[in-house]
């Protein structure tokens, strides 16, 4: 009984916990997020600008 | 002494989380939606709201434009620094630029009308710093900005060039007088 | 092979590599410091009207060199001996690849060296944002170029060292708060470099005549996703610092891993977006693009300044408390160690920071304030409150930490050191709160002449302008005179500070750590123990109710100051 208590214990790190235990995945979104929101957003824009009359 | 130590139970995530926490980051977060709300609100109720409106060009056909309409409202010439003075019709398109080192035209505008400034660079950034209004532009080469602004002062307003561009930008200035109608 | 020492009075195992490492590169930043310190009277003493010290072409040449040597050059060597302490040593773990992060090193050394060398030159004066096309000698973006590049090396050693410790085993569960808060600025950082590379790099080919045109908005957008990100990299190192030194001080411990990690994960997410800030009045970008970005997706990561602003001196409260400091709401700040300039730096930093640095920045930071700040003296008197407060004045506290324990020596001139808080922070208080009030008043940031000598028409700024700029400057000569101070104390330390014996008990925080020599004689340390653990016993109301009446008060600035700017913008002239 009580091995299989004790067994799934390590499964049960909760999702915030595992996301935040990983450097990578942190690195994806810290790039991924201002690169796409800012970077790519704002070149898009100007990028579309109308050319002058 | 645990911030530099591994968390104590090893999950940590479930531990709960103490009330003065829970009601600061509560009224911290309220706070927050408050701040970015007031945007958006400002863009319906206040006045003050730049517009986005602007289009590529460059020096040769900014400059074209601005020559066209110096040619066209010329009313005189600033005598200190030569620089003509535009007084153009009320509530039209006007047009400044910025290049090494000075504000062109002079403007000479009326009270309460609203006008569609255009903005561009000839050369390098510049500053459009409107004193001592205190309305603070970026003035970028190959970008033609227009904005709509309505003088509600009248008097003398200096344009103060608040972007460096090398060694004359102290001596950037550009006028524009505003008139009771 | 032993390639660890244990330090007596921390008990932190140094890595022989990591540690010399962390030592050059805290020496490196400090020598940019000073260089940034005297460059900074130069400035300080031509803003202030009155004195007008440097002709023009020597001004924007000093205020360049300035620039780049505080806000790029100082702080980044600092921060990558943040990243190998807080992965090698708080991990307990060998530095992962030394001969990369000495690679990296030495390019960050030549980087800021060419760079410095250009401006010298004196044909590149060009400010730290270096607009194009306004152009610069081809070596200053090359200098800039391989300064990167050595970081973004450190950076993945750092990276690299999270994994080997991992698998080796060297902790148990997760890693600790301090070493994800460094994690947070490496990822900054990664972000920041990025961006660096991706827009200098093709105007350093510009500089030498093999591409003939660099968009000038393009680069403005992209270049300030490595200017404004570079001083997001010292937020979250600092704030990982204030962690460390509660820790080390009071043996503070989170008063929750989880919301002090969150805070960071907030960080990670939407701090970078701030670049935003100054591009608000550009031509050509949508409002729903400056509102998304400049406002961090919903002022997420304001939040998240907010939740540390409560959870830092929190922790620190709680572990005072437990000590007995219970009376009333403020015995234990009272009772703090004040004249340790490791506390008083670091609660400095912290309230200039919060009260001062961050409430203008979210304020300068809303899509229309802006239009009455931008490019206004306004804006160095921000990041001076963030940077060369918040974020200088805890690198120095963290030094005089590190003095004993990576360098083994005893602090030079104690009585200065103990001031040295005190009369830095005074003074770029002083100079802070003056520049912000010139600003207001439309006084122009990079301007060598408020005079305007020399233009064909002519300005007079109102004469409280004058006013707020010489007391402006009488601030920042102290603070550089509290620069100086601790310059004296930290080159003094290593030149002539007493050698420490194993053991000076410095530290009371460390009980039953057994003392060793200064020797690399251990070969593995035992493996980092997870925290004690205590009772999480939340039912008996606030913990930290002196913390909580700092935040509110911290709060009701914020909101006052706020609305003060939404009024002043109302009565400028309307435009649309």
């Amino acid at each position: 009984m009580s091995e299989e208590n004790n067994l799934p214990k390590p499964e049960r790190i909760p999702f915030f916990q595992r996301m935040l235990d990983n450097p990578f995945l942190l690195l994806f979104i810290g790039v991924a997020m201002p690169t796409v929101f800012y970077t790519l957003w704002g070149v898009m824009e100007v990028a579309t600008l109308p050319i002058a009359k | 002494m645990s911030s530099f130590l591994p968390p104590a139970d090893r999950i940590w995530w479930n531990v709960p989380v103490g009330k003065q926490e829970i009601i600061w980051a509560g009224i911290a977060l309220v706070w927050c939606l408050i701040m970015f709300f007031m945007m958006p609100y400002w863009h319906v109720y206040g006045k003050q709201n730049l517009s986005t409106e602007a289009y590529q060009t460059n020096a040769e056909k900014y400059g074209e434009s601005v020559e066209a309409f110096v040619a066209e409202y010329q009313t005189g010439v600033e005598e200190q620094s030569g620089m003509p003075i535009v007084t153009p019709p009320a509530g039209s398109d006007i047009y400044m630029l910025g290049r090494l080192w000075q504000w062109y035209p002079i403007l000479n505008l009326e009270k309460g009308e609203t006008y569609r400034l255009h903005l561009g660079s000839m050369d390098w950034n510049h500053g459009f710093s409107l004193q001592p209004v205190n309305i603070n532009l970026q003035v970028v080469p190959g970008y033609e900005m227009v904005i709509n602004v309505t003088p509600d002062q009248a008097g003398e307003f200096t344009v103060v060039c608040n972007e460096y561009c090398g060694i004359g930008h102290h001596t950037m200035l550009g006028k524009i007088y505003v008139k009771e109608n | 092979m032993a390639r660890f020492r244990v330090c007596p009075d921390s008990g932190f195992y140094f890595d022989r590599s990591a540690e010399s490492l962390m030592k050059v590169n805290a020496v490196a930043g400090v020598v940019f410091l000073l260089i940034a310190g005297l460059l900074a009277l130069g400035v300080i003493l031509t803003r202030w009207q009155e004195v007008h010290l440097l002709p023009a072409d020597l001004f924007y040449q000093v205020l360049t060199a300035h620039g780049i040597n505080a806000l790029i050059f100082w702080v980044i060597f600092f921060e990558m001996a943040v990243l190998y302490f807080a992965s090698s040593t708080l991990l307990r773990s060998r530095l992962a690849a030394p001969g990369w992060a000495w690679a990296g090193f030495a390019l960050m050394i030549i980087g800021a060296v060419m760079n410095n060398v250009a401006v010298l030159q004196g044909n590149s004066s060009v400010m730290m944002t270096s607009y194009v096309p306004m152009q610069a000698a081809p070596h200053f973006y090359l200098g800039l170029i391989l300064f990167a590049v050595g970081a973004l090396i450190g950076c993945f050693v750092f990276l690299g060292t999270l994994v080997l410790a991992k698998d080796d085993k060297t902790y148990d569960g997760s890693i600790p708060l301090v070493t994800f808060g460094a994690l947070t600025a490496c990822i900054i950082a990664i972000f920041t470099i990025a961006s660096g590379a991706i827009i200098l790099f093709p105007t350093f080919l510009w500089s030498i005549g093999y591409i003939n045109h660099i968009d000038a908005e393009m680069y403005r957008i992209i270049w300030w996703a490595l200017g404004h990100s570079s001083q997001q990299i010292n937020v979250a190192a600092h704030v990982s610092i204030w962690y460390l030194i509660t820790g080390i001080l009071f043996g503070a411990r989170p008063m929750s891993e989880k919301v002090s990690r969150f805070a960071f994960l907030l960080y990670i997410f939407f701090l970078q977006l701030a670049s935003a800030h100054h591009i608000l009045v550009d031509p050509g970008v949508s409002s729903e693009w400056k509102i998304f970005n400049t406002s961090y997706a919903m002022y997420l990561a304001v939040l998240a300044s907010m939740i540390h602003g409560l959870t830092v001196p929190g922790a620190m409260e709680v572990a005072q408390r437990s000590k007995g400091y219970t009376k009333g709401l403020f015995e234990w700040l009272r009772k703090a160690p004040w004249g340790n300039p490791v506390f008083s730096g670091f609660f400095f930093a912290l309230i200039i920071f919060g009260f001062i640095g961050g409430i203008t920045g979210v304020v300068m930071g809303t899509e229309q304030i802006n239009l009455i700040i931008h490019n206004t003296i306004y804006v160095p008197a921000h990041f001076h409150a963030t940077v060369a407060v918040g974020t200088t004045l805890t690198f120095m506290a963290l030094t005089y930490l590190l003095i004993p324990v990576l360098f083994r020596r005893a602090l030079f001139l104690p009585w200065m050191a103990k001031l040295q808080p005190y009369v830095f922070s005074l003074g770029m208080t002083i100079m802070i709160l003056f520049l912000l009030g010139a600003g207001t008043l439309g006084v122009s940031r990079r301007h060598w002449d408020m005079d305007f000598t020399g233009a064909a028409l002519s300005f007079e700024y109102p004469g409280t302008a004058y006013m707020m700029m010489a007391v402006g400057g009488i601030g920042g000569v102290l603070g550089v005179l509290g620069g100086a101070m601790f310059l004296i104390v930290t080159v003094g330390s290593l030149l002539f500070g007493k050698k420490l014996e194993p053991s000076a008990g410095l530290f009371q925080g460390f009980c039953g750590i057994p003392l060793a020599d200064s020797v690399y004689n251990v070969e593995q340390p035992p493996r980092l123990e997870r925290a004690e653990p205590i009772e999480h016993d939340h039912s008996g109301g606030f913990e930290a109710p002196g913390t909580f009446v700092l935040a509110l008060a911290l709060l009701v600035c914020f909101v006052v100051y706020y609305a003060i700017n939404w009024d002043y913008l109302s009565s400028v002239w309307p435009i649309g």
